[in-house]
């Protein structure tokens, strides 16, 4: 029936939404998990569309209670750190235009936000595309920071527009982050109940699924690419508890329309020329060695951190607000925490007042949680127990 | 930000696509892109650009392998209700002003 559809002049066929499908899906990892006989069968996934599909769609009202999704640190934003944050801060206090991604306006650094520094006369704009940024230095005489944030499927685009004709007022503040570094760090950390990881089908159609053929074999975890359509994300799931029913831990592409094993190399071309890897911090985690992008030593010139002195210590004379010290932001990106864990959840953090950035980020797991009902998985345990199967 | 959306490419003028999304029209570039497109060519975007031409054989293989997983068609319920237009006005709201 989809298949029928493909011919047509719509997009709707790419929707992957039958109901029966996903019912079916269901009903296979069921016995997959009825199979392996115990539970919870945990496994991460790390990318905050993966999220926000999974609560959006309510997948975790369907899926067997044996089977334990959460996700890791799949929000570009809410792993900004601190330092990073502080510099566009400083940059903006300084007199400098910042344009950066909407999802950046409210996440503080050490003390205050892009948004903090708006409301005190800095000019900060929003942009959809660093397309937007190069053209709003055009039209500008100001200096302009692009403050570059979020994983290799956005900083490819970053890299072309650096790779294109710049004008000469731009700079670019990089914050990129690398995901397939971070999996190792989340793998070995001595908390970890992460059993498999399903990854996300974007950031792979970058690098290609051949990309965690080390990782696997370093781990003896298993990594299946999934999309972000309902049916995507439940096939994914369906494989990837397969593969550890079979004690089977290798690469499976789940994402075939999207993700080849090589990925696209006309974007990793562009993505390597312009930023080399770097040890850094990820908010919450802990410093992930080459879990960085910054700019080559050849780009020096349009390197915000190079071209203008940021006085980041000029933020440190204010205290971070009170209730940060509660925030389990980084516990819930580790995926040793679930927002239902915090004190502070729905109650004194909220969209509108959020204290961690896992609340500010439309990809940050409480900000979703939240937007689509609370609690799902403790929803769900209820649905599950008394619900039909 | 992560969000990719499937489109259909309805003009090409040298670097940018003016691609329809479920109806909605936008500018995307294709610098990154790394097959030639052509007006009709499935796209998947990424904050402005395009980053893979969807192959409309791999939309059907993507299906085989989820036929492979149904072996058993139990009872429907309706769970995939929202559009992928709420998406796209997502990915304007995730981006500009909350």
């Amino acid at each position: 029936m989809l298949t029928a559809e493909c011919g047509l002049l719509s997009v709707r066929e790419l929707k992957f939404r039958d109901p029966r499908r996903a019912v079916a899906l269901v009903g296979a990892m069921r016995r997959t998990l009825d199979a392996i006989g115990r539970a919870p069968v945990s496994v991460m996934h790390v990318c905050g569309s993966h999220e926000q599909a999974i609560a959006r769609f309510g997948l975790r009202s369907i899926l067997p209670p044996a089977l334990d999704v959460f996700m890791g640190p799949g929000c570009p934003v809410c792993v900004t750190d601190l330092p990073e944050v502080d510099e566009a801060v400083a940059l903006a206090k300084q007199g400098v235009r910042i344009a950066t991604y909407g999802d950046m306006l409210k996440v503080r650094g050490s003390s205050r936000s892009l948004a903090d520094a708006r409301a005190e006369g800095a000019a900060v704009d929003i942009v959809y595309s660093v397309s937007q940024a190069v053209e709003l230095a055009r039209r500008s005489r100001e200096e302009v920071v692009f403050f570059a944030t979020g994983f290799e499927t956005t900083a490819v685009a970053t890299a072309a527009v650096i790779l294109g004709e710049l004008p000469s007022n731009l700079t670019v503040l990089s914050a990129h982050k690398y995901i397939p570094p971070v999996m190792e760090i989340v793998a070995e950390m001595p908390d970890t109940r992460v059993e498999g990881f399903l990854a996300a089908g974007h950031a792979a159609t970058i690098t290609g699924w051949g990309i965690f053929e080390p990782f696997v074999a370093r781990h003896r975890l298993p990594v299946v690419v999934a999309g972000f359509e309902p049916l995507d994300i439940l096939a994914g799931l369906a494989r990837l508890v397969e593969l550890v029913r079979d004690g089977e831990p290798r690469v499976v592409n789940m994402f075939p329309r999207c993700v080849t094993k090589a990925g696209n190399l006309r974007a990793q071309e562009q993505l390597w020329r312009v930023f080399r890897p770097a040890g850094g911090n990820w908010r919450g985690i802990a410093h992930v060695p080459n879990g960085n992008l910054r700019l080559r030593d050849e780009w020096a010139h349009i390197d915000a951190r190079r071209r203008h002195r940021i006085d980041v210590a000029s933020l440190w004379d204010e205290a971070p607000p009170a209730l940060v010290q509660h925030c389990i932001c980084g516990d819930i990106m580790a995926g040793i925490a679930s927002p239902a864990h915090c004190r502070l959840f729905g109650k004194e953090c909220g969209p509108d007042a959020p204290v961690g950035a896992c609340m500010v980020s439309s990809e940050g797991t409480c900000r979703i949680w939240l937007q689509y009902g609370g609690r799902p998985e403790a929803a769900l345990r209820e649905s599950a127990t008394g619900g039909s199967s | 930000m992560c969000l990719g959306v499937p489109g259909r490419i309805v003009i090409v003028e040298g670097q940018i696509a003016t691609v329809d999304f479920w109806g909605i029209q936008r500018q995307v570039r294709l610098e990154l892109v790394d097959q030639p497109v052509a007006p009709g060519d499935y796209i998947l975007n990424h904050v402005g650009f395009a980053i893979r031409r969807i192959p409309e054989e791999d939309i059907e293989g993507t299906l085989a392998l989820y036929e492979e997983l149904l072996r058993e068609p139990e009872q429907a319920g309706d769970l995939m209700g929202a559009d992928v237009r709420s998406e796209l006005d997502g990915t304007r709201g995730s981006t500009g002003e909350p």
